[in-house]
């Protein structure tokens, strides 16, 4: 091949994926094929592909599903998605979810901890302003985490925050937040979409009322329900923003949402009806994203209660689980299978070197013959609100499960008061759960023996002390080892069944460029999309 | 005239007192829901702690009948309270979407009443014909579809395909009034799709009622036109039913549009009351309920009126 050749096909190559016609593997597949080297195709993908320079301008409309007129700018009630959408976009956080999944800066640019991480200090970006261009300082930042903290507060966030005894301000941009325990993920605490900077009042209260916020972007209009629209904030403390104007418009209906997609009305959704997603695909200018999520499905059983008692019993059900199957069929692929362990692929000190317990209905009768038992029934609750096709997925797990013996009768249960008269209260059913940042913040919710939401009843000692000490574990490595081990605990002796974490999937016009990489934490990298993409 | 007055002043009186039955109804429905507005608003995550701040905050904790007087009291001097849940005044939060509403009721009505009523005069007149046969079956197909089916269809086939329409019907307050008729053409034309075939049909029948009359056949033997029997001796005497049917079918327009505002994603008060219901937001529940009560109210009164001073008889008794 002539040299010539070759740079024009390179050329048109790097043409061709910048408008998002070729993926990255393509791209790789035919860069080696033109002759260049592994290491230089991907080299070059970064460097002249995904990375290619953001451009600024335009208003960014986003059709968000889950906005409603009850969705209010108080913090501590943040539950939907629109509002957590627009929270990432108006204000901002001490930290923020990197697109690599890591913990990085926002308005904290750096962090340190005392040696046994119960003192912890965090410095504070000196040229970050609110919208009506006062200063962000020490004090915004005390009464912003404030005002989850405290007796009368009625923030979600209040029994996060429980372990902080004291916050106090070091000159105008240092805080010093002391603990009652050590707590080595702290940074990531800040990146909960709760906890937003607000301007505070003379009272050491915050102004949540206004709207104002120190994010890139800030109000212009806002009608709770219907849409929110917002101009860039010149004051913003940070790279990125390339949208010269932002509109949210709350499309609950996936009909509409996909629609409005499709006729050029919004540039991007934020959820994808899997059903339809297939007919999505096939429209050439598109993007259909189908990125890994920590949100866990769980099926947590009494292990206080027999059967479930005997750890030959859960470990039978576990190996009777055609996880792939149940990925495939119910969840249209969108799904990661799981492996009985709450730790998503995605999380930090994620083990990656753990095999994947295989579908195996001998084995499953092996351990059930070991637990005494020829055949076993087992009622196992569900309802279609706690995820669409929950009750389907049971009725297929209950056809794997058949095959080693084991009679599964999935029950319907009503979709209103699951929360309350459901889970917690039948000794098998179905959940969902929203994704936690870090390992800790996870096993601690659920799996702790004295957990008030310890779904399965579980204990095991060795598991509750390695959860204590890895808490304050500074040292990665250790922290890591740690994780791994604790994994290993709840996959082979833990009553929590975990077929597969739900995939977020959400979808955007070609037109609207982002880097190779997003955050998992939530729908368009992780709230993020409107300081983070551009208009190709 | 006098007359008409007193019934006027005596309907509305009537109609005061059936409001306030019902906000008694819907304040017991809304008490009777499972779960409580704090549990709404702060979700599965909160804990007891966080739910009875959540509550003392609200003044939950003051009995049901003592909440529903205060709310009461407000109410008769025209303040309807604060949303539960944002806090935001009531009137604030539903003038606009109300505003929405209307407009796009009135809009509707404007397409649809004519047609329907010239569909039932021209079906009347050739009745028994292939005209009728096919203006009958294409209106009941239309009225017997689901709206939100209807809504679908018209979304393929106006929007996504020939993207003459948008099929979100966003509207805000700065927009010209073209450009607001253009988005809610597809929501309107909906609307219009469903309701044309109630009054049309009623029309029809209230005119071929009369065909059979003396007088009308009087007319005949005189020889006026068919048309003219129609037009000038007929439709006059069909007014009434007639009205009452359009009444029924305005008022239908706005408190029945739920689930086409929810397929164009129309900011209408019918969505605003679902999110309240399921939020337990009972001052933005109670507000919407009323205005759709009222609605019903003196839309009926209009009717009556309507058929009153079309009725020579009715409008000068001996």
């Amino acid at each position: 091949m002539t040299d010539h050749l070759k740079r024009e096909m390179k050329e048109a190559l790097i043409r061709d994926a910048k408008s998002g016609g070729v993926s990255r593997r393509d791209f790789l597949t035919y860069s080696i094929a033109a002759g260049m080297s592994v290491s230089a195709a991907s080299g070059l993908w970064t460097s002249d592909v995904s990375a290619a320079t953001p451009q600024k301008g335009g208003k960014f409309r986003i059709g968000v599903h889950d906005a409603n007129t009850s969705d209010t700018h108080d913090p501590g009630t943040y539950l939907s998605v629109g509002q957590i959408q627009l929270a990432h976009t108006h204000r901002s956080y001490l930290t923020e979810v990197t697109p690599e999944n890591t913990v990085g800066a926002d308005m904290a640019t750096e962090w340190s901890a005392s040696p046994d991480a119960t003192i912890w200090t965090f410095k504070l970006a000196e040229n970050a302003t609110f919208h009506d261009g006062r200063k962000f300082t020490a004090k915004d930042a005390i009464a912003s985490l404030n005002h989850h903290r405290g007796e009368d507060s009625t923030s979600a966030v209040k029994s996060l925050l429980a372990p902080i005894k004291d916050i106090k301000a070091d000159g105008d941009h240092t805080i010093v937040i002391e603990l009652d325990q050590g707590l080595a993920d702290l940074p990531w605490f800040f990146t909960d979409y709760h906890l937003v900077m607000l301007p505070a009042k003379d009272d050491g209260k915050v102004d949540w009322e206004s709207g104002i916020g120190a994010g890139p972007y800030k109000i212009v209009n806002h009608e709770p329900g219907i849409g929110t629209e917002l101009v860039r904030h010149d004051g913003w403390h940070r790279e990125g923003a390339y949208f010269d104007a932002i509109e949210f418009i709350a499309l609950n209906d996936p009909n509409a949402r996909q629609t409005a997609l499709i006729t050029g009305d919004v540039d991007s959704i934020t959820s994808v009806d899997l059903k339809t997603m297939a007919l999505l695909q096939r429209n050439k200018n598109l993007v259909v994203d189908n990125i890994p999520s920590g949100s866990g499905i769980t099926l947590p059983m009494f292990c206080d209660q027999a059967p479930f008692d005997d750890v030959n019993v859960r470990l039978a059900l576990k190996y009777s689980c055609d996880r792939d199957e149940l990925v495939e069929k119910i969840m249209f692929g969108t799904a990661t299978p799981g492996d009985d362990y709450h730790v998503s692929p995605g999380m930090p000190y994620a083990p990656t070197d753990i095999e994947r317990r295989p579908y195996d209905p001998d084995k499953a009768k092996f351990h059930l013959k070991k637990a005494g038992l020829s055949s076993l029934d087992v009622n196992l609750s569900a309802a279609d609100s706690v995820l669409p096709g929950a009750v389907d997925m049971c009725v297929l797990y209950s056809e794997q499960a058949k095959k080693a013996g084991i009679n599964i009768t999935p029950i319907r249960e009503a979709n209103d008061g699951y929360w309350a008269d459901v889970w917690m209260k039948k000794p098998w059913t179905f959940v969902k759960w929203g994704a936690r940042p870090t390992p800790d913040q996870m096993f601690s919710i659920a799996y702790k023996d004295d957990a008030p939401w310890n779904e399965s009843h579980w204990q095991n000692e060795r598991f509750n002390q390695l959860l204590l000490s890895a808490k304050a574990e500074l040292d990665d490595t250790l922290r890591a080892e740690q994780y791994r081990e604790m994994c290993m605990i709840a996959r082979d002796d833990g009553g929590t069944v975990i077929p597969f974490f739900a995939n977020f999937v959400y979808a955007r016009n070609k037109g609207v460029a982002r880097n190779d990489a997003v955050a998992s934490s939530w729908e368009n990298d992780g709230g993020r999309s409107t300081h983070r993409w551009w208009f190709a | 005239m006098g007359d008409v007055l007193a019934i006027v002043a005596k309907r509305l009186g009537l109609g005061l007192f059936t409001l306030l039955i019902i906000s008694v109804l819907i304040f017991i429905a809304v008490e009777l829901l499972p779960g409580d507005i704090a549990q709404a608003v702060l979700g599965q995550q909160a804990t007891e702690s966080t739910l009875a701040a959540k509550r003392a905050e609200l003044g939950l904790n003051d009995p049901a009948p003592v909440r529903y007087f205060n709310w009461l009291k407000g109410a008769v001097v025209g303040d309807f309270g604060k949303s539960l849940v944002s806090s935001e005044s009531v009137t604030d939060a539903i003038t606009p979407r109300f505003k929405n509403t209307l407009f796009l009721a009135l809009f509707a009505a404007v397409i649809a009443v004519p047609i329907a009523i010239t569909l039932g005069v021209l079906v009347a007149l050739f009745r028994n014909t292939l005209f009728d046969r096919v203006a009958n079956v294409l209106t009941l197909t239309s009225i017997s579809c689901p709206e939100f089916f209807l809504g679908y269809i018209l979304i393929l086939y106006l929007s996504v395909q020939t993207g003459w329409f948008p099929s979100i019907a966003k509207v805000s307050p700065d927009m010209s009034l073209f450009d607001r008729l253009h988005r809610t053409f597809l929501p309107a034309l909906t609307l219009v799709l469903i309701v044309v075939a109630h009054m049309m049909r009623m029309t029809r029948a209230a005119i071929i009622n009369l065909l059979a009359s003396p007088y009308i056949e009087m007319a005949r033997l005189k020889g006026t036109p068919a048309w003219k029997v129609i037009v000038k001796h007929a439709l006059p005497n069909s007014w009434a039913p007639i009205i009452n049917v359009v009444a029924l079918n305005l008022a239908f327009l706005i408190t029945g549009v739920v689930l086409v505002e929810v397929v164009f994603v129309y900011p209408g008060i019918g969505q605003l009351l679902v999110d309240s219901v399921s939020k337990r937001d009972f001052p933005i529940v109670q507000a919407c309920c009323l205005i759709f009560a009222a609605t019903f109210i003196l839309l009926n009164l209009a009717a009556d009126i309507g058929s009153i001073l079309t009725n020579p008889r009715l409008r000068h008794p001996k």
